[in-house]
């Protein structure tokens, strides 16, 4: 147990972020809806991309799908938790997604079945998958980054948006 | 729905923005901060030359980026009476948290005073008083003269000990060297208060007296002493929350191994290896889930005792390492008091005079008085005999290679505010004397604090020792008028239920006698307010930075600024003293402590001369300070030990790692500090030679406690969590805190929730003799049966309201070993639906 915290954590420290196997996975993801080209006025708030993440067929109960959003950049999973839960998308309101970079320092989260919590290797945070992201305890001052999801008639799921900022950029959309 | 601040971008900071030297405002560690400040107006851009940081902001930033801040680090507040942006983030270069901020300091930014974005909208702006049935706004002058006038009033019929003081002694928030002086320099220099406590206990009195008493200042090591240590004693303290970035910056790095390089290097002549660490907690904390995962469970030795039996584990301990001969005979004889002194004829049932309650002697002296077989400890603590022999092994035994262990040993509230504090901290450092481990590298014996600490004020040598018990005088209707300085009785205090009934009335019956008089009529409102404290009223003036809870009680409210807001230095957990800039506006009119306790010097001058007592108004002289810089230099400089060296020029210019107190010189501009304390031998008395303490067992100390343990069902445990700091003052106005706490927690054993049919969430009413409280039930798996923990001091739910007010010999509190019965109250309310109840331990299955 010791052995593999001790990774993870060195593999934060050496600054894990770019070509991982995390943001490979991100191939799932394609943009539906790109930014328009032309010049436009500035808006209040960043404009999220419409991005189809999966498709329920991919998910096993309680078995996190690796994904990125809103790009490649951003490590995120979509997760199907078998219960009705906050913010749960899909026919049984059951499918959430959060972004898996810990809002406190960046180190790349786990994901527990065993309690359905998001666990820090750096400072020990716990995020709970079924209470909206809601840190049950650590040290970040936000509460994990979850997805705005939809579902659509075909089981695809899509992400339009992310209610809190995400780690390492002072832009949700870069 | 978990609280979510829909924030999906932030202002950037410009290249020019203006930085400032921040240490974090609340715990002892004092990590180190920047703020940056920029006009309202102005912001700077992704493009490396248009930002802080000289960074390409439009691209993903790695993990422990200094180019990245949160949401709570944001806000838009005043400067010079100018809206500007502000970021507080943590400082990478600090040498304390190295970048890392803990999930109190790291929403400092959240928790400024902003009127643009409503945060802590609750901070006072102008001295209010009580006028037509509430409190309203007034000017300072007319304040200070109302507060003048009565206090030398009731001065004039009663004497000095008719004016009560409860006044914080600690650095950061509103605290500092600034403060503390200013305060000081007007109850212990102009005046001798005698009747006068501090922030979170009912006497003036130090928490360490024992350590002291034997020659060991309680801060005498640095943090990186726990990177060398071979075995770390963690003792009553859970640091992964309370002293949070000193734990994962200098504690984990030894138990993870990684600091192991930088022991080869500093020690080279001797073996090294991964930290080991002793935990000596009656609860299983997240630090000691912390602790197995990094060093793995054979590392980290975890003793469970029973609550308040420290000290018989600690005398088991030192026996073993004396008869296993690992003690250091060389220091001991060159270090510590080679004479024994006689035993006092009633010892162990009482010291050695009402003020020294214990009996300091030489190693000997120690070793007969404390001695105590590991099954005999056992059977009290409830350990196995084998697991205490462990420990002793751990601290004691010689490496391999025959060279002396490197041991640090800490102790927080668990030791301090729990059964027998003097001797209890006496048998600790027994410990650390006989094996040597104090002022060398790797080693200490220090407590490890709670606020940041920031003292100087004149000689309080006319309190005595033991201290008044000013709460328990307070109940029983002594003192006319209380002046109160950032203490909140009403939440930290022990005996509170009972506090706060008796408090309230004696306030409300000179509130009673002020509506009878019309508030312009100065002399008839004096004259009313004097009548009513004949009749048992109490005139109450609270300064403080937002109305408290004890404030609701009080006639007066003096607004205070606080770190950030003033100039304001302070010192941490290693002496390591820095200057918190001032980068804000105080809300309104609000000022410095400092500058709050010069004006009622001037104003009580005033009051006496026209009252024609010459002599003692010209005590009140020596007060004309302008800023608190003033004030640092009246009172740091000419009074703290190497203070002559220190300037806020110096300190501006060393930043967020400053300098280790005591201050020894100036070289090159920075101010020479000292590492470690006793590097040479000497200790703290007068011949400099250590003292042992003889400390027997003598079961629960405090009047009450063993009746009140025979009579209720459960412990009721209590300290802090890591969301929240001290007891709340700021944190009841943030979103982020209250949407997962808005009750205090009890952690409660499964069988004993499905015993009294309660689940998680419940609001339950936690009562015996002392008084009653409510807490939120959280389920715990590896709370035993019997034993809760509650958060402490949270204003929804005051755990002091059940601890009765048993004190030890100096008049310190214990708060730990509390019992009472629990019944509920209410199935989970609406706001707890949204709530997490699992397991706070970490986990990687």
């Amino acid at each position: 147990m010791a052995k593999r915290c001790e990774k993870l954590v060195d593999i934060g420290r050496r600054q894990f972020l770019r070509g991982t196997g995390i943001a490979a996975a991100a191939g799932v993801a394609t943009v539906v809806t790109a930014a328009p080209s032309q010049a436009k006025a500035p808006l209040a708030r960043v404009d999220y991309p419409v991005n189809k993440l999966a498709n329920i067929k991919d998910l096993n109960v309680n078995e996190p799908f690796d994904i990125a959003y809103p790009d490649a950049d951003a490590p995120g999973v979509v997760l199907k938790l078998g219960k009705a839960v906050p913010g749960g998308a899909g026919p049984d309101g059951d499918i959430v997604g959060f972004a898996t970079l810990c809002p406190h320092k960046g180190f790349p989260l786990s994901y527990s079945a065993a309690d359905s919590t998001f666990n820090c290797p750096g400072h020990y945070s716990r995020f709970d998958a079924e209470a909206g992201g809601l840190q049950v305890w650590g040290q970040s001052t936000q509460n994990l980054p979850q997805y705005t999801l939809r579902v659509d008639d075909k089981g695809d799921i899509y992400a339009e948006g992310v209610d809190e900022l995400l780690y390492g950029r002072l832009s949700n959309v870069l | 729905m978990a609280y979510k601040r829909q924030i999906d971008r932030l202002p950037i900071i410009p290249a020019d923005a203006r930085k400032h030297n921040v240490t974090c405002h609340y715990c002892i560690v004092g990590c180190g901060y920047h703020a940056y400040t920029w006009p309202a107006n102005k912001q700077g851009g992704a493009d490396p030359k248009a930002n802080a940081f000289g960074v390409d902001l439009s691209q993903q930033q790695a993990a422990e980026t200094t180019a990245w801040y949160s949401p709570s680090m944001y806000n838009i507040v005043k400067q010079d009476g100018k809206d500007v942006h502000i970021v507080i983030k943590p400082d990478h270069d600090c040498e304390v948290n190295s970048g890392l901020g803990s999930v109190r300091g790291a929403r400092m930014g959240e928790s400024r005073f902003s009127e643009t974005r409503n945060t802590q909208a609750q901070r006072l702006t102008d001295p209010m008083v009580w006028r037509y049935g509430s409190m309203q706004p007034t000017s300072w002058e007319d304040a200070y003269d109302l507060v003048a006038r009565v206090t030398a009033a009731v001065i004039k019929e009663q004497g000095e000990d008719g004016l009560f003081v409860s006044m914080f002694d600690h650095g950061g928030s509103a605290g500092g060297y600034e403060n503390t002086w200013g305060t000081g320099k007007l109850y212990f220099g102009a005046m001798k208060i005698k009747n006068v406590r501090i922030h979170n206990r009912p006497a003036y009195n130090s928490e360490v007296h024992g350590t002291r008493d034997m020659g060991v200042g309680e801060l005498n090591n640095c943090y990186e002493d726990a990177e060398l240590a071979d075995t770390i004693v963690a003792v009553g303290t859970n640091p992964l929350e309370t002293q949070t970035n000193y734990f994962l910056n200098h504690w984990i790095p030894n138990l993870r191994r990684t600091s192991l390089d930088k022991k080869k290097a500093q020690l080279p002549d001797e073996s090294h290896e991964q930290g080991r660490i002793v935990i000596i907690d009656p609860r299983r904390t997240v630090t000691v889930n912390a602790c197995e995962m990094e060093a793995g469970k054979e590392r980290v030795l975890h003793l469970a005792l029973n609550s308040g039996t420290d000290l018989i584990l600690f005398n088991a301990i030192f026996t073993h390492i004396v008869e296993q001969g690992w003690i250091d005979k060389e220091f001991i004889e060159k270090s510590t008091v080679a004479e024994g002194t006689k035993r006092p004829d009633l010892y162990p049932a009482r010291g050695e005079a009402d003020g020294k309650p214990g009996h300091l002697t030489n190693f000997s002296g120690a070793v007969e008085g404390c001695k105590v077989s590991l099954e005999d400890a056992a059977k009290v603590t409830g350990l196995k005999a084998e697991d205490i022999a462990k420990a002793a092994e751990w601290i004691g035994k010689p490496k391999d290679g025959g060279k002396r262990r490197r041991v640090m040993i800490g102790y927080e509230k668990g030791l301090i505010w729990g059964n027998d504090n003097y001797r209890t901290n006496g048998a600790l450092v027994n410990i650390a004397l006989a094996t040597g481990y104090i002022g060398r590298p790797g080693g200490g014996v220090v407590r490890l604090g709670g606020h940041q600490e920031g003292y100087v004020r004149p000689s309080d040598a006319h309190v005595g020792r033991p201290a008044a018990y000013v709460d328990k005088l307070l109940i029983e209707g002594k003192g006319g008028v209380h002046h109160v300085w950032a203490c909140d009785h009403y939440k930290t205090t022990l005996n509170a239920h009972e506090f706060k009934r008796v408090y309230k009335k004696r306030t409300d019956i000179v509130k009673d006698a002020m509506n009878s008089v019309p508030y312009g009529d100065r002399d008839g409102m004096v004259k009313a307010i004097l009548a009513a404290i004949k009749e048992g009223g109490l005139f109450s003036v609270d300064v403080d930075i937002i109305p408290s809870q004890i404030g609701q009680a009080s006639h007066v409210w003096l607004p205070a600024a606080e770190a950030g807001e003033m100039n304001l230095t302070s010192m941490n957990g290693e002496r390591r003293m820095r200057l918190t800039e001032r980068y804000m506006d105080p809300p309104g009119n609000a000022k410095p402590d400092c500058l709050i306790a010069a004006g009622l010097a001037q104003h009580m001058e005033r009051v006496l001369r026209d009252m024609g007592d010459t002599a003692y108004a010209d005590q009140f002289k020596g007060f004309d300070w302008k800023t608190e810089e003033d004030a640092f230099l009246d009172g740091y400089q000419k009074n703290a030990g190497g203070g002559e060296f220190v300037t806020y020029d110096a300190l501006r210019s060393m930043g967020t790692n400053g300098f280790q107190e005591p201050a020894t010189g100036v070289k090159d501009g920075k101010i020479v500090g000292t590492k470690r304390l006793y590097t040479e031998g000497k200790f703290s008395t007068d011949d400099g030679r250590a003292r042992f303490m003889d400390a027997p067992w003598r079961g629960l100390q405090a009047p009450g406690k063993e009746e009140e343990k025979a009579k209720f069902k459960f412990l009721i445990n209590n300290g802090r969590s890591n969301l929240v700091w001290q007891n709340a003052f700021l944190d009841q106005a943030n979103d982020f805190v209250m949407d997962s706490s808005p009750y205090p927690f009890i952690e409660m054993n499964l069988d004993d929730m499905a015993s009294l049919g309660l689940g998680a969430g419940d609001l339950v009413e936690v009562f015996n003799d002392a008084g009653s409280t409510q807490a939120m039930v959280y389920p715990t798996p590896t709370a035993r049966q019997g034993e809760t923990f509650m958060l402490f001091a949270f204003p929804t739910g005051v755990q002091g309201n059940v601890v009765n007010d048993g004190v030890n010999e100096l008049v310190i509190p214990n708060y730990k070993q509390s019992w009472g019965d629990i019944r509920k109250i209410a199935s989970a309310p609406e706001v707890t639906k949204s709530l997490s109840f699992k397991s706070r331990e970490y986990r990687l299955d």
